[in-house]
Formats: C-alpha cells, sequence, structure tokens
C-alpha cells in the first residue's frame, strides 16, 4: 500500500486514518526495512509542495521538512549555517544527500545524525503538524532520547524554524569518521561564534554529536567563550570539564575513552575554524 | 474524510519513464525503484548491493541526480526522467566517452560498481566536463569498488575529455605485455554482463534461508505443515532430513565438515537450518520470523582462547581440543641462533576477521535438466562446486552441471559453497527452477572471512645486519568449519620468513575451531597476517642495529642461489632484490620529504614512511592442482578457447588468450572465448592461490603450442614455419614453400573443431617433510611496497599519501591488469590496515564494516620488475595475492616512522593509535 497525497491536509488525514508509515527520503526507511515486507502503507510526503524549500524571512529561516541535504548544501544561506551546509555535504554519500531530507535526519533521531549538532548550535524549532494544529518544539526537545522523538503518530514534521539570532555568527562543522565519505561518525561537532565590535565573543554555541544519546550543547564552554577574543589559539579554552554533558560509549567504532578525546580535540578545532573564518574576512 | 484520504493514489501499478521511454509497470508503487527496474523491467544493469544505500552499485539518474534507486519508491519518482546504465549513452553525450576511457584505462575489473560508477560520474560530468580530482571524488565517494583501488577508474574521469584513438589488437605474436582492454570489458561498462542475480527463468521459485540468530544454538521446528497452510505460495520447506545426498561439504574433501542445513544445532550465527521454498510473490510477502522454530541458545566458544581452554565445548567431537590441523616449517636450530644473535626483537600481533566485501551478493538459480541438476551462480571454483554438489545430492559429478556467472568480486570467499547446495537440493526435489540472492547481512553472516590471527614472534640479527633466525608462533581462528582452514595452517609457515634468507627459523600454526563464522580463503591465505607481524620485527631488529630499514632488507634479500625456510633453491626468478632496489630513489625522496615536512611542522600532523617485502608461492600447497586448457580451430578459420578459469575480474579471460594467442601465433582478433561451465570448458583449476596466469596460462601455452604443432603436421611444414590465420583458411609458409588449407571442407573432430590443441599442467612439487622441507611452490611471486603517510596525532587519525609498489611478476602479460590487480590489492591492504575488522552478530552490513573508498586511496605507483620464472608461461608469474600482502605492514611501519609507535593489533583505528600515542606519552613523561 502506497499512498502519494497532493496536499498536506490530505496527508494529515492518511496518516490519522490509515497509520501508515512516512516516506520521505527513504535513507532511513528502506535500509530499517530490509527483506521484510512492509506491513503498513507507506504515506510518501515527497508530492506535497510546502513542505519543501527554504524561506528567509527577517526574523527566522524555514527549512521545509522535505528540503534534501543537497539543496541545503547548495542554498545562499548566512555564514551561521555554514555549518549545517558543511554537514549536509557530510551526509552519507551525494546519492544520500540528493534524496534524505533534513525532517527524515531528525525525525530518525540517530545519535550520529549529521543534521542534529548543527541545528543544535542554531538552536532550531521543529514544527510538527497534525488535523488538530500545529506546534513547535524547539529541537533538543523534539528528540527526547536515543531514536526516539515527541513526534505523535498522527504528526508530520513539516518544517524546521531557525531563529535569526545567531545566523549571522560564524559557524563550523567536523565530522571524525574512519574513512572518508559514506561514513557514520565517531565525534562531530558543530560550533558558531558571534563577536562584537571589539573582535570579542559575545555569544557561542557549541553541540557534539556521537558521543551521547543524543547530541549535546556544551553550556559551560559557551558560557566560557563568552569574552574572550574571537582570536587564533581559542582551542585551548576548552577543557575536558566542558564536555560532561557527554556520554560517550563504546561501540564498533571506537572506544568511549577516545570518543571524549578526539570531542575536546575537534571542539578546539571547530572553534579555530571559526576564528580562522573570521581572520580570513577580516584580511 | 474518508473520500479525501481516497484521493491519494493507492493503487497498483507505476508509470515511469525510464531511458527516454514511458511505461506502465504493474509493479507496487512502494516497491523499491530498484526491484522494479531490474525484475520488472528487465534492466539487471543496475546492481543491488546492499539494499541499503552504502555501496551505490544501485545508482541511476533521476533528472540528471544520482540516487540510490534502492532508497526509491517507485511511485516517487512518477513523471521523473530516470537513466539507468544502459540509457546512458543516448541520454548523455559524455556517457560513450567515459565507457571508452573506463575500457582504455582499465576501470572495470569484475564490473559489479562499474554502472554506479558510471551513472554517479555522469551526474558529475553532464555538468561540468573537466573537473578536478576532488570534484571527482565527491561524485563517486558513494560508491564502492571493491577491485580496482579507484584509481583507474579516477582516471578515467579525468580522461574523459581526450577523444581516444580506437584500439588496434596486436596481431600474431604481440600479444604478450600489450596493454590490450579487457576482452570482456565492453559488456561491463555497458551494464550488459550477467551476474549471478541478473537471470534466472520467469518460473522460478524463491528461496530463503531460515538462520541461527546465536553463535550456537539447539533448535527444534514446530508445525511445519501448519506454516505452509498459513501461507499459499510457499511450496516447501527443507531440512537436513530432506538432503538426497550426504549433507556434508567442505572445498578440501579430506576435511569436509559442512552440513547443508544443521542437524541438532548451530555452530554458528548465521548457520541455515532450513529453507523456504515459494512463488516470487509470496516469498516476496513473507516475513522470515513467522516460521516455526525455536531456539535455546548455548555456550559458545567466540574466542581462540575459550576455544583452548581446559573443559571449552568441542565444535566438532572428532577434533580434540578445537585444533582442526597444526602447521610446521622448522630449519636449523631456532632457539640457538636466538640465544647468541647480536639483537632479537620480539612482539604479539592480532588481527580480527576481515570481510571480502564483494559487491555481488553471492546469488544464483539451478534447474533439474532430466536426470541432471543446472546451477548457475557466481564462483570462483566452478569443478570443486560440481563435485560437492554432487556429493549433497547423491548422484555422479558428471550429472552436474555448474555455470559460473561474471563474477561480481571473490577474493577467495566465492571458493567456498553458498547459495549452490541451497538451490540445487530445492530444484532436485521439486523439479522447478529456484533461485536465491543472499541479502547483505546474510552474506557478510555466513560467508567465510580472512582469519583472525594471534602471533608470537622473535627475530634476531648480527650487528652487521644479517638474519639469523625467526620463530614464529600463529594461532588462527578458523571458525565453525574447515574451510580453508588446512591451508591457512599450512601457509603461513612456508612463508612466514618474508622473502629472506633466515638459516634458522621455526613456524608453527595453529587452525582453532570457534563457535563463529568459517574463516577461510581470503587473498593471501594468513600470510598478509603473518607478513604484518614478521615485517614490523624486522623494521625492528633493522632500528635496534640502527641500519636503514630498506638497505636491511636488501642485505637479507632471498637470493636465488640461496635456500628457503622450506629448503628450496629457486635457481632463478627471484625477483625481491630487484624490488627492494626499485624502492631505492623512492625511500631516499620520501623520507627527505617526511623529514622536512615534520622538521617544519610545529602542530599535530606527523609525516612517516614505511617499507615492507613480500613473496608468495602460486598455486596450492605441495599439492597438484593441474589446469587444462582446449583451444580449437573452427571451419570459419576463427580459433575457440575453451577458458575454464572463472574470471572474477582479476582478468583471467584477456590473459589467457593472451598468453593462447602468443604461443599459437595468431591474433587475438581471431579468438572466440568459451568462458567457463563444467559442461563446455575442461577443469581449470580454481580463481585462487595467484594460479591462473601461472598455471592456467601455462596450460594455454601449451595448448597454443601444440595446435600450432598440429597445423604444421597438416601443413607437413617444419617448425620454423609462419602461419597466417584468414577466414576459412590458413596460410603456413615455410621456408620458401606456402600453403592455404582450406578449412570449410575437412573433417571435425569430437570437440566439432578441424584441429585442437589440448593441454594440461600441474607445476612440479614436491611434498613436504615433517619439518615442512621440500618443495611447496614451482614458483614465487615477490614485490615491495613503500607507504608514504601523515598521521594526525591529536586524533589517531592515518591518511596514506601514497603506495609505491614494485613487483616482481616474471613478465607482465598485461601491464593495465597486473596494475589492477596492484592498486586493488593495495587498497585492500589499507582496509586490513586502517578500518576493517568484522564482529560476528554486530554490524552485518557496509556502514558499520567499513572498505575504503575513492577518498581513501591515495595513487598508487606501480613498479613492474620482470625477472622471468624458468616455468610460467612466458616466465609469467601470479600477483593476484602478492598485491595485498606488504601494503599493511608497510603502513604500519610508515606510523611508526611518522611517531614511534608500534600499532600490533590491526586495523589501526583512530582510536587505537591514539591510545598507543597516549600510551607513548605517559610511559615518556
Amino acid at each position: 500500500m502506497y499512498l502519494r497525497p497532493r496536499s498536506l491536509d490530505e496527508a494529515l488525514d492518511a496518516l490519522a486514518t490509515t497509520g501508515a508509515q512516512i516516506l520521505a527520503g527513504g535513507t532511513d526507511v528502506f535500509p530499517a526495512l530490509g527483506d521484510r515486507p512492509q506491513t503498513r502503507p507507506f504515506l510518501d510526503i515527497t508530492a506535497l509542495p510546502e513542505l519543501r524549500g527554504i524561506g528567509l524571512e527577517p526574523d527566522h529561516v524555514r527549512i521545509g521538512a522535505t528540503t534534501t541535504w543537497t539543496e541545503i548544501a547548495r542554498a545562499d544561506l548566512p555564514s551561521g549555517f555554514d555549518a549545517l551546509r558543511a554537514a549536509a555535504r557530510e551526509v552519507g554519500s551525494l546519492q544520500i544527500q540528493n534524496r534524505g531530507t533534513i525532517a527524515g535526519n531528525l525525525c530518525n533521531a540517530s545519535p550520529a545524525a549529521d543534521g542534529v549538532p548543527p541545528l543544535l548550535a542554531l538552536e532550531a524549532e521543529v514544527e510538527l503538524t497534525s488535523r488538530t494544529g500545529r506546534r513547535r518544539l524547539p529541537l533538543r526537545e523534539f528528540i527526547s532520547g536515543y531514536r526516539r522523538t515527541e513526534r505523535r503518530e498522527d504528526e508530520i514534521v513539516t518544517a524546521v524554524f531557525v531563529p535569526r539570532a545567531m545566523t549571522d555568527a560564524r559557524s563550523a562543522f567536523l565530522k571524525l569518521g574512519a574513512r572518508r565519505y559514506l561514513v557514520i561518525s565517531i565525534v562531530m561537532v558543530a560550533a558558531m561564534l558571534r563577536t562584537d565590535e571589539a573582535g570579542r565573543i559575545d555569544a557561542a554555541r557549541v553541540a557534539v554529536g556521537s558521543c551521547s544519546a543524543v547530541a549535546q550543547r556544551l553550556p559551560a564552554l559557551e558560557a566560557a567563550l563568552v569574552g574572550r577574543p574571537a582570536a587564533p589559539g581559542i582551542g585551548s579554552a576548552v577543557t575536558a570539564a566542558h564536555l560532561a554533558p557527554l556520554s560517550p560509549i563504546d561501540d564498533v567504532r571506537a572506544t568511549g575513552a577516545y570518543r571524549a578525546d578526539a570531542a575536546q580535540t575537534l571542539v578546539a578545532r571547530a572553534l579555530e575554524a571559526c576564528v580562522h573564518e573570521r581572520a580570513k574576512e577580516a584580511a | 474524510m474518508l473520500d479525501r484520504v481516497a484521493t491519494t493514489e493507492s493503487r497498483a501499478g507505476v508509470a515511469l519513464t525510464v531511458n527516454g521511454r514511458t511505461v506502465e509497470v504493474p509493479a507496487s508503487p512502494a516497491a523499491r525503484l530498484s526491484k522494479v527496474l531490474r525484475d520488472d523491467l528487465g534492466l539487471t544493469g543496475t546492481k543491488v548491493g546492499c539494499d541499503a544505500g552504502d555501496c551505490g552499485a544501485c545508482s541511476v539518474l533521476v533528472d540528471g541526480e544520482a540516487v540510490c534507486s534502492c532508497l526509491v519508491a517507485a511511485g516517487q519518482v512518477e513523471g521523473r526522467q530516470i537513466t539507468t546504465v544502459e540509457g546512458l549513452p543516448a541520454g548523455h553525450p559524455v556517457a560513450a566517452r567515459l565507457q571508452e576511457a573506463f575500457l582504455r584505462h582499465g576501470a572495470a575489473q569484475c564490473g559489479i560498481c562499474t554502472p554506479g560508477m558510471l551513472v554517479a560520474a555522469v551526474a558529475l560530468l553532464s555538468r561540468n566536463e573537466r573537473p578536478s580530482e576532488t570534484e571527482v571524488l565527491d561524485a563517486i565517494g558513494g560508491v564502492l569498488c571493491r577491485c580496482t583501488g579507484y584509481r583507474k577508474i579516477i582516471a578515467a574521469i579525468l580522461d574523459v575529455a581526450n577523444e581516444a584513438q580506437p584500439e588496434v589488437l596486436p596481431e600474431g605474436g604481440g600479444a604478450i605485455g600489450a596493454r590490450i582492454r579487457r576482452l570482456d570489458g565492453l559488456k561491463k561498462v555497458r551494464g550488459a554482463d550477467i551476474f549471478g542475480a541478473d537471470e534466472a527463468p520467469a518460473d522460478a521459485l524463491v528461496l530463503k534461508a531460515v538462520r541461527s540468530p546465536y553463535h550456537r544454538a539447539a533448535f527444534t521446528f514446530g508445525d511445519i505443515d501448519a506454516f505452509l497452510a498459513r501461507h499459499p505460495g510457499i511450496v516447501r520447506v527443507i531440512t537436513a532430513k530432506d538432503v538426497p545426498g550426504e549433507n556434508c561439504y567442505g572445498v578440501i574433501p579430506p576435511f569436509a565438515d559442512q552440513p547443508v542445513f544443521a542437524e541438532k544445532e548451530t555452530r554458528f550465527r548465521g548457520e541455515a537450518v532450513a529453507a523456504i521454498v515459494g512463488e516470487a510473490a509470496a516469498m516476496a510477502a513473507l516475513d522470515l520470523s513467522d516460521f516455526p522454530v525455536s531456539w535455546q541458545e548455548l555456550p559458545a566458544n567466540t574466542t581462540i582462547d575459550a576455544a583452548l581452554a581446559d573443559g571449552a565445548p568441542l565444535v566438532h567431537a572428532n577434533r580434540p581440543g578445537n585444533i582442526l590441523v597444526g602447521g610446521r616449517v622448522v630449519r636449523g636450530d631456532v632457539d640457538a641462533a636466538l640465544a647468541t644473535a647480536d639483537v632479537v626483537v620480539e612482539g604479539e600481533f592480532e588481527t580480527g576477521f576481515v570481510e571480502h566485501a564483494y559487491i555481488e551478493p553471492e546469488a544464483g538459480f539451478a534447474r533439474r535438466v532430466g536426470d541432471r541438476i543446472e546451477v548457475q551462480a557466481c564462483t570462483q571454483a566452478p569443478y570443486m562446486d560440481r563435485d560437492d554438489v554432487a556429493r549433497v545430492l547423491g548422484i555422479a559429478p558428471e550429472a552436474v552441471r555448474i555455470i559460473p556467472t561474471a563474477v561480481g568480486g571473490g577474493f577467495g570467499s566465492k571458493l567456498d559453497l553458498s547459495v549452490q547446495p541451497f538451490i540445487a537440493i530445492a530444484a532436485w526435489l521439486l523439479d522447478r527452477p529456484v533461485r536465491m540472492t543472499y541479502t547483505r547481512p546474510e552474506s557478510i553472516m555466513t560467508t567465510t572471512k580472512r582469519h583472525p590471527a594471534r602471533i608470537r614472534a622473535r627475530a634476531g640479527a648480527t650487528r652487521d645486519g644479517r638474519l639469523v633466525g625467526f620463530d614464529f608462533f600463529g594461532d588462527f581462528n578458523t571458525g565453525a568449519y574447515s574451510s580453508w582452514g588446512p591451508t591457512v595452517a599450512n601457509r603461513v609457515p612456508v612463508h612466514a620468513s618474508g622473502p629472506y634468507y633466515v638459516p634458522h627459523y621455526r613456524a608453527l600454526t595453529r587452525a582453532v575451531h570457534t563457535h563463529l563464522v568459517p574463516a577461510g580463503a581470503f587473498r593471501g591465505f594468513g600470510v598478509p597476517q603473518a607478513s604484518i607481524a614478521q615485517e614490523q620485527l624486522y623494521d625492528e631488529l633493522a632500528d635496534r642495529i640502527g641500519m636503514d630499514r630498506l638497505e636491511f632488507r636488501l642485505r637479507n634479500a632471498l637470493r636465488a642461489d640461496q635456500p628457503t625456510v622450506t629448503g628450496q633453491v629457486l635457481g632463478e626468478g627471484v625477483g625481491i632484490r630487484a624490488c627492494f632496489e626499485a624502492l631505492v630513489p623512492h625511500w631516499q625522496r620520501a623520507r627527505a620529504e617526511a623529514a622536512a615536512f615534520n622538521a617544519g611542522s610545529q602542530g599535530h600532523l606527523r609525516r612517516g614512511v614505511g617499507v615492507a617485502g613480500m613473496w608468495y608461492g602460486c598455486g596450492n600447497t605441495s599439492l597438484p592442482n593441474p589446469s587444462t586448457i582446449r583451444v580449437g580451430l573452427k571451419r570459419d578459420g576463427r580459433i575457440a578457447l575453451h577458458q575454464g578459469a572463472v574470471d572474477i575480474g582479476q582478468g583471467s579471460n584477456t590473459v589467457i588468450t593472451q598468453i593462447c594467442a602468443d604461443a599459437l601465433g595468431a591474433p587475438i582478433a581471431r579468438f572466440d572465448l568459451v568462458s567457463a561451465d563444467t559442461d563446455l570448458t575442461p577443469d581449470a583449476g580454481k580463481t585462487s592461490a595467484s594460479r591462473q596466469t601461472f598455471v592456467t596460462g601455462k596450460a594455454a601455452e601449451l595448448a597454443g603450442r601444440e595446435l600450432r604443432a598440429a597445423i604444421l603436421r597438416l601443413a607437413n611444414a617444419g617448425e620454423g614455419a609462419t602461419v597466417t590465420f584468414a577466414d576459412g583458411a590458413v596460410v603456413v609458409r615455410d621456408g620458401g614453400h606456402e600453403r592455404t588449407i582450406a578449412l570449410a571442407d575437412l573433417p571435425t573432430d569430437e570437440h566439432g573443431y578441424v584441429l585442437t590443441g589440448e593441454a594440461t599442467f600441474d607445476p612440479p612439487t614436491s611434498p613436504l617433510d615433517a619439518d615442512g622441507q621440500g618443495i611447496p611452490y614451482a614458483v614465487y611471486g615477490f614485490g615491495a611496497h613503500m607507504a608514504e603517510v601523515v598521521v594526525d596525532t591529536e586524533l589517531g587519525t592515518v591518511k596514506v599519501l601514497k603506495i609505491t609498489a614494485a613487483h616482481d611478476v616474471g613478465r607482465a602479460i598485461n601491464p593495465t591488469l597486473v596494475e589492477g590487480q596492484i592498486e586493488g590489492g593495495a587498497a585492500q591492504g589499507l582496509g586490513l590496515a586502517l578500518m576493517e575488522e568484522f564482529f560476528p552478530g554486530k554490524g552485518e552490513n557496509l556502514h558499520d564494516y567499513l572498505i575504503p573508498s575513492a577518498g581513501d586511496m591515495p595513487p598508487v605507483e606501480s613498479i613492474l620488475v620482470e625477472d622471468a620464472s624458468p616455468v610460467g608461461p612466458f616466465g609469467a608469474k601470479g600477483i593476484g595475492e602478492q598485491a595485498l600482502i606488504p601494503t599493511a605492514p608497510a603502513i604500519l611501519n610508515a606510523i611508526h616512522d611518522a611517531t614511534g609507535v608500534r600499532i600490533r593489533r590491526v586495523p589501526a583505528t583512530p582510536d587505537r593509535v591514539r591510545a598507543a600515542l597516549l600510551a607513548a606519552t605517559s610511559a615518556r613523561g
């Protein structure tokens, strides 16, 4: 069974009445299916125009739920999105980026979802729509645990909203894996730094993925960065204590101890990269 | 509300626009596009390697963008322009040039990834005809290749703008050494080659296996009749009691121990207990978890230590201590030699399971033809398959016909049976064709792996840099069944010295059974693992003596007049010294560059250079392994070459033809290939042990010479005569005489040819005595690799910058194909060194099990040394396995050179390298 609604209302009705499985890019749905038969109907939401595309508004940027990673990577966006666009280019492969969607990445709620750290740093909000209405949740609340979200069965994620407060900040994304391309990260880091006229950091956001059930911001580090000059060497501000929110585990990719160690290095490098970008621009 | 739902198009059938044509397909719109393209539209050029977006083999263009068609529901792309490999040339002007460039560069080996590579590259080239290398890497990074090492693919894509001249094939006598394009290449770049899953009769039933979820388990079946009644369209359930012959097979008959279906308990996770056979639609709708079987997990040996512990459960009751076999080679008095050596180093080394990760999962179909069975499947060993299928069916080997398909990568694992016994038994019992295609998890879970090894070794040298002794002990985890465990246990002691003169030597091995996936043959049969230990220890010796590491190897390189560790004196064709010498200028350049980089670097990046040597015997170890080649002159003047050496991508179809052509003195263009088929081609043995160019090639040379002699006899001409092949005739010129023999009127022999040359070659070896002394191989290949790496010391990541590979191949029959083997072997060696390890029960997929992607492979500079073998055809030696062996130790030695840390447990993943760096820092601190 396969449902391909042409409008959001139609899709929401179908979802509420059939218990269908939502299908968009298919890059998580089909691998999870393996060679078992599909028992629930698919509700294909890729024919809904209102779910696609990126809109820049004065107070926010709206990214439609089924916007693909390729579209994000190619989009003309302010520098605060550099981390997200870099992450887009690291999702799987070009083939995956051409199909995989931003909302799918969030709904799959993998600890290693490439899109999550940059969107956490952007303090993105997730818009959920059902027949009974719309609501928005901060991303950090939307993903409530290991592969778990707050999406109700009758809801479709329709968009991701990014407030404009930090979108002109410098941002960087680093992904560490055991190979180039098609790799699940061992650690990844998104960092954003905003500076005042004097070149001092007046806002910082850092998020780390693959080191806890859900990617985490590092608030103590963010606080410690504020007031420092945004200059090379900023990475040395990072201490092991700043990584306290992380709880890395051992798996086939790496040991937990290594993850903690590498996360500290990667966070420092991501901060340096933000500063480097800024320095390059000044020059 | 409900009628609004009804407008959401839930219907059967889907309209697709594929390769410019819109067709209505009676498939579910929910079906994977890959499946619809292959099963409903017959477009089997789109390959399925993983069904999970991890390999990119199924890439197609949707509106010009590459996507994995296994991740797209057919209904999602209605109205979009879908282009498959079959439609590339018509839709994209650059595609034909790209296919041409792939052929020219040897960018397709087995060809299973080729359609996906072409699609991914066309997506790039259609936007950007002159891309940078980085853009090429980004474009093909999502398509995995296990054969080529990517570099020839990258070169082909970068070279696409250059218009090529059409290939001119060499005339008679000019084939050896020519870089001719692979003779089966065109169908590979067109996506037209038929692999295991690409063909089956339309009415074929589908078979799936029910497999153990535990390492070791007892099991009982529930009500199978009720299961059948519940599932219309399921035709039969087959279990151990239904096996018509012996429920036992194995690649080495005296050790055969593997049941088709487990009888009382399963011995590894993934072992089959039953097969379900049914109509395709019913099988597609079947959830295997519905099958009535209950499992009782039993205590399992999951490590070598557990298997060797007192009181460990026996994997096989007749193998005490869980020891399958031991291997032994002893020469001189190693204990005395090491006791008096100036310098002795020692170490323990460990390697894990390594998965072959060919992009083609095992597949095929079988059908019963009267009292015979035909099995068409991917395989490396048709005659061995024939004998084992006969055994499980309880029929004569001659009643079995094995038709190998194109093989989408083998590397050793497709020597063992996979789908064959299941489909053969089902087709035999049901008298209907039956097909089976392994899923990727099934392939990884159940097929053989490289043996995990645990090695202890000591090496000693004099102060002036002479090796005096090497003492080696290795346990190899052979898993639940024998497979090639005895071969590994016996091959390793012969090779563990490396290609050096070692007067005092002891190498002992054991193959140890565990309740894990069987370990079998994988490119090198255990020698790569041994080499990781030996080459690192020799580096340490050089360091302790204070001698340059390459100089140490040069000083100890085996000479043709020195005995090997089995006491064999090769006499000629020992090119190891030449290989090391060829590396000297590269070594000096690379060492200087690394030193300059490190001197100028304050940061976390350190560069290093490592070298390692290799030798490897071609063919079976002290056992017969004959090949037979038949070549026939047809009445139309064309030449039929019955070439039974299965081409798994390495190029035997091409190389064997080149050899036969020059032996016969006929142009390549005159040849018609009859490829492996046990009804049509004599036994050319298995594609394994780097034996096809050497052994089958020698048979092809002899057969070609025999046919030439027959032609000369017919013409009454002497040995010095020239033979020219024409349509319907051969022309023989002898001195001033010229005789034209019209072929059309001549009688034909039992094979249907006017004249036939048929020859068998079995390499001359002798049995090894109790100390492993004797002549295990007639020919060895030699080689040495140099790896340049940069290590990120803060993260423990290692990037290989370049591999320089010198190989003594005796004679390079086709240098392009030789380079292809070297680059592909180096890629697998890089994977072994840095990223590949399979943990049974975890990560049975290609995103947890990592093989190198295009972005991981550095340039490979191949240096071909030709120190001719007196035995091989035109002097040729094997190269398939040789190419992989020195890469990993060269990389590990380079890591040490860069950082001062020794990685004795591979793969050298970032966490292991970083841990070693931290440990070294705290030890110093």
